[in-house]
């Protein structure tokens, strides 16, 4: 009797144990939690930092800094910056005021904005070779953004013709850095037009 | 040894507890207009791979397994199908916009491509949702000729 018990019991404790950890692995995996963002050198001035933390009206110029920072972090193979800053760039993208825009503007943007939030928020998640995909598309909705927007700072469209068949980014300084391959292949690409 | 009694009473108690609580399922008669299939020319081979890969977790109606009765078995599956369906949700594909669909199509391809759909935890056990190479040649041969023509 007791040895038929002793043999329901392992398997059943088995049994639990597993469940109990599956559920957990199978529970959307957290964002990483905040790291120390103190290290990072914002490439703008104060000025600029503190009139975008107190903007709740999220501007282009505030997407595209963030859009850089994060490029920056992809050309650093930084996979864990990148997390941060992806998520830091969904939010301000969901700030965004179309407002002033046309009404066919305002649909287009609206379209822009919801892509672009779903790739940050996936940067935000993900391992860096699959940040580098989405931070392809991202590039393309935040280009196609400026075409509406305009912007006043100095860019430079640069053009990897490697990387899945051919890939834009922006950049504000003319030197390339490449986002998609890092310190693999750093200066692939070169500026296939400026803007301003 | 008391114990090690004392824990698998507890474990089996709860075992049985945890099966009266109801999770929520997802089925539904109705296929809406927004439908991938009905909006998009899909060939009939095609469809049919989708449905049995992909519409279990992307779509509003799934086909559940007999051991959906038991829990935590239901619980995996809904947070599954959860996660799956604001991914990505074939029953309301036309509610997107170009770009996004375009999007949409692209991850569809790469995730293809990667091996990673469909996830091997639901391959495991649906032996005929898994893609052999040529049908996930054929499917990503579409669904590029699809995403071009957006």
């Amino acid at each position: 009797m007791k040895t038929i018990k002793q043999k329901l019991i392992i398997p059943i404790i088995a049994i639990a144990l597993v469940s109990v950890t599956s559920c957990k692995d199978g529970s959307k995996n957290e964002p990483a939690a905040p790291m120390s963002n103190e290290m990072y050198q914002e490439p703008m001035d104060d000025k600029d930092d503190m009139s975008m933390s107190d903007n709740q009206d999220a501007k282009a110029e505030a997407i595209l800094k963030d859009y850089f920072n994060l490029k920056d972090a992809l050309v650093g193979d930084d996979n864990d910056k990148a997390k941060e800053l992806g998520a830091t760039l969904a939010s301000t993208l969901g700030s965004f005021d179309a407002s002033s825009y046309s009404d066919s503007e305002q649909q287009d943007l609206k379209d822009i904005m919801e892509d672009a939030i779903e790739h940050a928020e996936h940067i935000s998640e993900s391992d860096i070779a699959h940040q580098r995909e989405h931070f392809k598309v991202l590039s393309k909705d935040v280009i196609d953004m400026v075409a509406i927007t305009g912007t006043e700072m100095k860019l430079y469209e640069q053009f990897c013709p490697m990387y899945d068949g051919g890939t834009a980014w922006l950049s504000t300084k003319e030197e390339v850095r490449n986002p998609y391959y890092g310190s693999k292949m750093l200066t692939c690409g070169e500026v296939q037009r400026e803007i301003n | 040894m008391k114990v090690v009694k004392i824990i698998a009473v507890v474990l089996l108690v709860a075992f049985v507890g945890i099966q009266f609580i109801p999770t929520t399922r997802n089925q539904s008669d109705m296929v809406p207009e927004t439908d991938f299939m009905l909006v998009n020319n899909v060939p009939e081979n095609i469809q049919n791979k989708l449905q049995v890969s992909c519409y279990d977790c992307h779509s509003n109606n799934t086909q559940y397994p007999w051991y959906n009765k038991v829990q935590p078995v239901a619980w995996f599956l809904e947070d599954h199908i959860k996660e799956g369906k604001a991914e990505l949700n074939f029953n309301e594909w036309d509610s997107l916009s170009t770009r996004r669909k375009t999007s949409k199509l692209r991850s569809i391809i790469k995730q293809i491509e990667n091996g990673e759909m469909p996830l091997d935890s639901y391959t495991f056990i649906h032996r005929d949702a898994k893609f052999s190479e040529a049908e996930a040649e054929e499917i990503i041969n579409w669904v590029t000729q699809l995403k071009n023509s957006l």
